[in-house]
């Protein structure tokens, strides 16, 4: 569980990235934080592995303030994909940079082997075990920067703009890859200005706004209300702006799905208002 | 005549083993709003770069075919003399800013062109104010926010008055309603000055129903080329994997349903909303 308690978070060049913010996720839920560009969402996740600490106020993951214990500890439990993978690669072979950080945790040999083809095979990535990860594509060094910190096994996982630069099809594979993960109990946690991407997953959304919360609720409820997406800077997702511009014949207004769509213009045709 | 065309184009990247784009036909007239889609890797972005001649005269690699841009065949012209008619503006907008100021940003290609000062600063403002990012000129790029340098990027070609903008994914880092901002001056540049636009993106609930013309690639090669609605509307595009539109996509679901709204299938939630009022109302 993390427990964010009130904090405040100023750079040290002046600017003030985070002012108050308190929240809770609970084990085994799925976030997406969403905002405009400089609202404070990567710095805010920042906390959650201890990459940042507060300037006032407090992080508990499990109950563990993240001033208490190192970087290196925290990341055993909570695994970070960074929003562009060079920040992160830095090995010759994809191998390496898979089993680069279980070494550093300690792991045995036989475990990492193991390990290692597991989170390969689970993106894969099994045909690239040799090759350098800076021959890959773009949405490939992505995947290798998600396998690096899958093979270790945290039980909170963070992805910083999963989708950008992702096709359809990638972005459908990252879904159902995430809503396995859901299975398993992690935790997960995305930041994403994805609207189309969240209305498929229909995860918990917290919306920022220049360092501050503004909303914090169901995707469906969120995504469908445009004075709150507004302030974010954020467009409904587009099921959602069709049902918002048919509000005054009598339709939901809080559809995001469109199977959820279909179900209710079926309805709409059974009743004979519709041919 | 068309203002790009290509015939049997094919390219391998300097020490590639297979060609990254093959028997590449196309044809896109001035004035048009072109989309080019596809799955990662599908070779948009290598095709965009022969457009200005950075494929084959910055890349090398082995260039085979025909390519004509305003007319220019390309393998006999250089990328600076091509750059004055065909402006490219890409993904990340740090990857193109340098100067100090906005304002010297964009006057930087006409300075290099050796356009005289009048003519410049009268080029400079026209492109400020078009973006709408005029007052911002004293400002340093770099401490801008991402819309505002990615406005900035587009301000810099347009100052060379491309007949030809060629953008790659100008804004996949850029929220939602910032990306919407942006289209919507490419959008205008297009309508009121008559300026080809060639796009490319993923994200076609965002853009579709902004263009005339839809080019799908895969592996490598042009697979759809045509009208927007009929080819986003078509099973091919759905079973490449191209993100279509969710309104676009509601309409063939209903159809299979038995569900006919209109022959028109819809690009965006304006024209989906309006389909099913008019069903609603008859």
């Amino acid at each position: 569980m993390i427990e964010v308690e009130d904090i405040y978070f100023t750079y040290p060049n002046g600017v003030e990235a985070l002012k108050g913010i308190s929240l809770k996720i609970k084990n085994g839920e799925f976030v997406a934080i969403m905002g405009q560009n400089g609202a404070g969402k990567t710095t805010l996740v920042k906390h959650f592995n201890g990459l940042l600490k507060p300037t006032k106020g407090k992080v508990l993951v499990d109950g563990v303030e993240t001033t208490k214990v190192s970087v290196a500890t925290l990341a055993r439990k909570v695994g970070f994909v960074f929003q562009n993978p060079d920040t992160q690669l830095f090995s010759e072979t994809v191998e390496d940079e898979v089993a680069f950080a279980l070494k550093n945790f300690g792991f045995k040999e036989n475990v990492i082997k193991k390990r290692v083809s597991w989170a390969l095979n689970l993106l894969g990535l099994t045909q690239y075990r040799k090759t350098s990860p800076f021959m890959l594509s773009g949405g490939e060094r992505k995947r290798v920067a998600l396998a690096s910190v899958l093979a270790w096994n945290p039980k909170i996982l963070i992805l910083d703009e999963p989708t950008i630069g992702q096709d359809y099809q990638q972005k459908e594979k990252l879904r159902q890859f995430i809503l396995q993960l859901k299975a398993q109990r992690k935790t997960i946690i995305i930041v994403t200005h994805d609207v189309e991407f969240v209305a498929e997953c229909n995860p918990r959304v917290i919306l920022m706004r220049e360092g501050k919360i503004v909303a914090d609720g169901k995707a469906r409820e969120i995504l469908t209300t445009p004075e709150i997406l507004n302030q974010a800077s954020i467009v409904p997702p587009q099921i959602a702006q069709i049902f918002l511009q048919l509000s005054d014949l009598s339709f939901p207004k809080n559809v995001i799905d469109i199977y959820e769509a279909r179900e209710i213009l079926l309805k709409t045709v059974r009743e004979g208002k519709l041919k | 005549m068309a203002i790009i065309q290509t015939e049997n184009l094919t390219y391998t990247y300097p020490s590639a083993t297979k060609p990254s784009i093959r028997d590449i036909s196309i044809k896109i007239e001035k004035g048009e709003f072109v989309l080019i889609t596809g799955p990662s890797g599908c070779g948009k972005t290598t095709l965009c770069r022969c457009f200005n001649g950075l494929i084959p005269h910055f890349y090398q690699g082995e260039l085979k075919g025909k390519i004509t841009v305003v007319g220019l065949n390309v393998l006999e012209h250089p990328t600076y003399e091509l750059a004055k008619h065909v402006g490219l503006v890409f993904q990340n907008p740090e990857n193109q800013l340098f100067a100090l100021s906005v304002e010297k940003d964009v006057a930087f290609g006409l300075e290099n062109l050796g356009v005289p000062k009048e003519e410049m600063w009268k080029r400079v403002k026209w492109a400020l104010n078009l973006t709408g990012i005029y007052d911002l000129r004293e400002r340093a790029p770099h401490e801008l926010s991402g819309g505002q340098q990615q406005r900035v990027a587009i301000a810099s070609v347009l100052a060379m008055q491309p007949e030809v903008l060629v953008l790659d994914e100008p804004t996949s880092f850029l929220d939602p309603l910032t990306a919407k901002k942006i289209f919507e001056v490419i959008y205008e540049l297009n309508r009121k000055l008559g300026i080809t636009v060639v796009l490319v993106e993923h994200r076609l609930d965002l853009t579709a129903h902004y263009t005339n013309h839809i080019i799908i690639m895969n592996e490598g090669k042009v697979v759809l080329d045509g009208d927007p609605r009929e080819i986003l509307g078509s099973e091919e595009a759905r079973l490449i994997g191209v993100g279509i539109p969710k309104a676009t996509r509601l309409y063939q679901i209903l159809k299979k349903d038995n569900i006919k709204l209109g022959n028109k299938i819809p690009l965006s939630s304006e024209e989906m909303a309006a389909l099913l009022r008019e069903a609603i109302k008859a």
